[in-house]
C-alpha cells in the first residue's frame, strides 16, 4: 500500500501519471464522477484548515465518494488523549483513504506506519504538504506545457514557506530549471535548501532582493506573504514589504505569457489590480488542487487503471 | 606488565584493565554524554572515566575503561562521535580494534529535538532515525526529518 507523505514519495513516473491523470479529469470530469462510488475519505484535520479539507472533500464527492471526519483536535479524541496510531487503526476499520492535517511534524508518518489504509499528508507543521505541490505542479504543467527549462522567480518568506522549499524540491528534478529567489535578506531559503540541494544539485540560481529587475525573465512567479511577525521590528517590515508586493506596474515588466501563482490566503502581497490580469492564475489554482487530489486518491486506492 | 601501550591519561594512571574495553579519543567533554548513552550506569562492573587527558593528536580527550565482558551495539557510538576508538581488551591486551560501521537506523540512542515534532507530545513513540548521508554522517529523524547533532 502507498501512502503520499512527501512531495518526494513519488518518482518522476508517478509523478507524471498523477500529472496527466489530473490534466485528463480537467478536461472530461464527467468520465470520473462514479470512480469512487462507494469508498469514503476521512479528513482527520487535528488543526482547521478549512480550503485544504474542502479541497479533499470536493473531490472525493466529485469521483462519487463519500467524506467523513474532524475539522480540529477539539472535536476529536485526541482532546482526550488518543494517540495518532490508535486514531488511525480505528479509522482504518471506517474509511478507504485518509487525508491527515496535524500541527505536529512528522504525524502523518505515525500514521502511515500503523494504517490499513493510504495516508495522504495535507499538511504538518511546518514540514510537509505535498498535494499543494502536485497543485503548483499541475498548474505549472497545464498553463505552459512543461515543467523543464524554465525560470521561475519565488518571491516573499522563502525561510519559513513550506510550499517554497517543497516546490524547489520537486522541481529540481527536472532539466534546466532556474530559480531567481527574491527576499528580504532576513526571509532568505533556509541553508541546508541553498546548499545541499540548489549548490549541490548544481543548479542555476540567484538571491536577490530585487523583484522588478529580474520580472521580464521570469516564466514562473511564485508570491507568497511576507508576515509581519517574522520581523524583528517594525521599521525592518515597512521598509521591506513594499518591495514584495505585486502591482500592476510591475506586472507591466513581465512576458506575455508568464503566470502568477500564489498558494493563498493572500493578504495585501498581490494589489487585488493584478486579480483581472489574465496571468494571475491564483484562483485557477485552486480549481486546479482539486483535480490533482482527485487524481491523487484515485491513484492511492488503485482506481487510476 | 603488558607490551600495549596505555592510552595517554597525563599524570593520573588507571591501568590494569584486564578484560573489558577502552573506548579511546572521545572529543574531550563527551565522555559522560556516552556514559548516559550507553547506560553505563546499569552495568554492575567497573568503569573509569578519565576526563581532559592529554592527546597529541587532540589535544584533549576523555577515554572509558569498562571491564568485563560487554554485550551491547557499539556501532551506535559512531553516530555520537565519529573521532573515537574501541579497543577490546583480553589478558591485559589490546586483541582487536572495532571499526565502527554507522548503522541505517538507530532508535531510541538520540532523541529528537525538535520541539515541532510529533515526538514532542507523544511520548511513547520511539526516537528512530535513519542515516540519509553516509559520508556526511548525516542522521534524520523517521518523522519530521530534522538533522540529529552529534559531535
Amino acid at each position: 500500500m502507498k501512502h503520499l507523505i512527501s512531495p518526494l514519495d513519488l518518482s518522476l513516473q508517478e509523478l507524471d501519471h498523477i500529472l496527466s491523470l489530473g490534466q485528463n479529469i480537467l478536461q472530461h470530469p464527467e468520465q470520473y464522477a462514479h470512480v469512487c462510488d462507494g469508498k469514503k475519505l476521512a479528513t482527520l484535520f487535528y488543526e482547521p484548515s478549512t480550503r485544504t479539507r474542502l479541497s479533499f472533500e470536493a473531490a472525493m464527492l466529485n469521483l462519487g465518494g463519500s467524506v467523513l471526519g474532524f475539522s480540529s483536535a477539539d472535536s476529536s479524541s485526541a482532546s482526550k488523549g488518543e494517540s495518532v496510531a490508535d486514531t488511525i487503526r480505528v479509522i482504518s476499520s471506517y474509511a478507504d483513504i485518509c487525508a491527515m492535517r496535524h500541527p505536529k511534524e512528522g504525524a502523518p508518518t505515525v500514521a502511515a506506519m500503523h494504517s490499513e489504509i493510504p495516508v495522504i499528508n495535507a499538511g504538518d507543521g511546518g514540514h510537509n504538504h505535498p498535494t499543494q505541490t502536485l497543485t503548483d505542479l499541475l498548474t505549472i504543467k497545464t498553463l505552459t506545457g512543461r515543467l523543464d527549462h524554465m525560470t521561475i522567480g519565488m518571491c516573499g518568506d522563502l525561510k519559513f514557506g513550506r510550499t517554497v522549499h517543497s516546490l524547489i524540491n520537486a522541481m529540481v528534478r527536472y532539466p534546466g530549471v532556474r530559480f531567481i529567489l527574491i527576499s528580504p535578506d532576513e526571509l532568505r531559503i533556509p541553508d541546508y535548501l541553498r546548499q545541499e540541494v540548489l549548490i549541490d544539485g548544481n543548479i542555476d540560481f540567484i538571491e536577490t532582493n530585487e523583484l522588478e529587475k529580474y520580472m521580464p525573465e521570469l516564466d514562473i512567479l511564485y508570491m507568497t506573504r511576507v508576515q509581519r511577525e517574522r520581523f524583528f521590528n517594525e521599521e525592518d517590515y515597512i521598509r521591506l514589504k513594499d518591495s514584495f508586493i505585486l502591482d500592476a506596474q510591475k506586472m507591466q515588466y513581465a512576458k506575455k505569457d508568464m503566470y502568477v501563482l500564489h498558494p493563498l490566503p493572500r493578504v495585501n502581497e498581490i494589489a487585488t489590480e493584478v486579480d483581472k490580469d489574465p496571468r494571475a492564475v491564483y484562483f485557477k489554482q485552486a480549481k486546479f488542487g482539486v483535480y490533482v487530489r482527485m487524481a491523487l486518491i484515485m491513484t492511492l486506492l488503485g482506481l487510476d487503471k | 606488565m603488558n607490551n600495549n601501550k596505555e592510552p595517554e591519561t597525563g599524570n593520573l594512571n588507571i591501568s590494569g584493565l584486564k578484560q573489558g574495553i577502552v573506548i579511546d579519543h572521545i572529543q574531550a567533554g563527551g565522555a559522560m554524554k556516552i556514559y548516559e548513552y550507553l547506560n553505563l550506569e546499569k552495568l554492575d562492573c567497573t568503569v573509569a572515566i578519565i576526563k581532559n587527558a592529554k592527546s597529541n593528536k587532540m589535544g584533549k580527550k576523555d577515554i572509558i575503561k569498562i571491564e568485563g565482558p560487554l554485550d551491547m551495539d557499539l556501532n551506535v557510538l559512531g553516530v555520537l562521535d565519529h573521532k573515537l576508538t574501541i579497543n577490546i581488551i583480553e589478558d591485559n591486551k589490546i586483541v582487536a580494534k572495532k571499526k565502527l560501521e554507522l548503522p541505517e537506523v538507530v532508535t531510541d540512542i538520540i532523541k529528537c529535538k525538535n520541539p515541532r515534532c510529533i515526538t514532542s507530545v507523544e511520548q511513547e513513540l520511539p526516537h528512530s532515525f535513519k542515516l540519509t548521508d553516509r559520508t556526511k554522517r548525516i542522521y534524520r529523524c523517521v518523522y519530521c526529518e530534522s538533522k540529529f547533532k552529534g559531535n
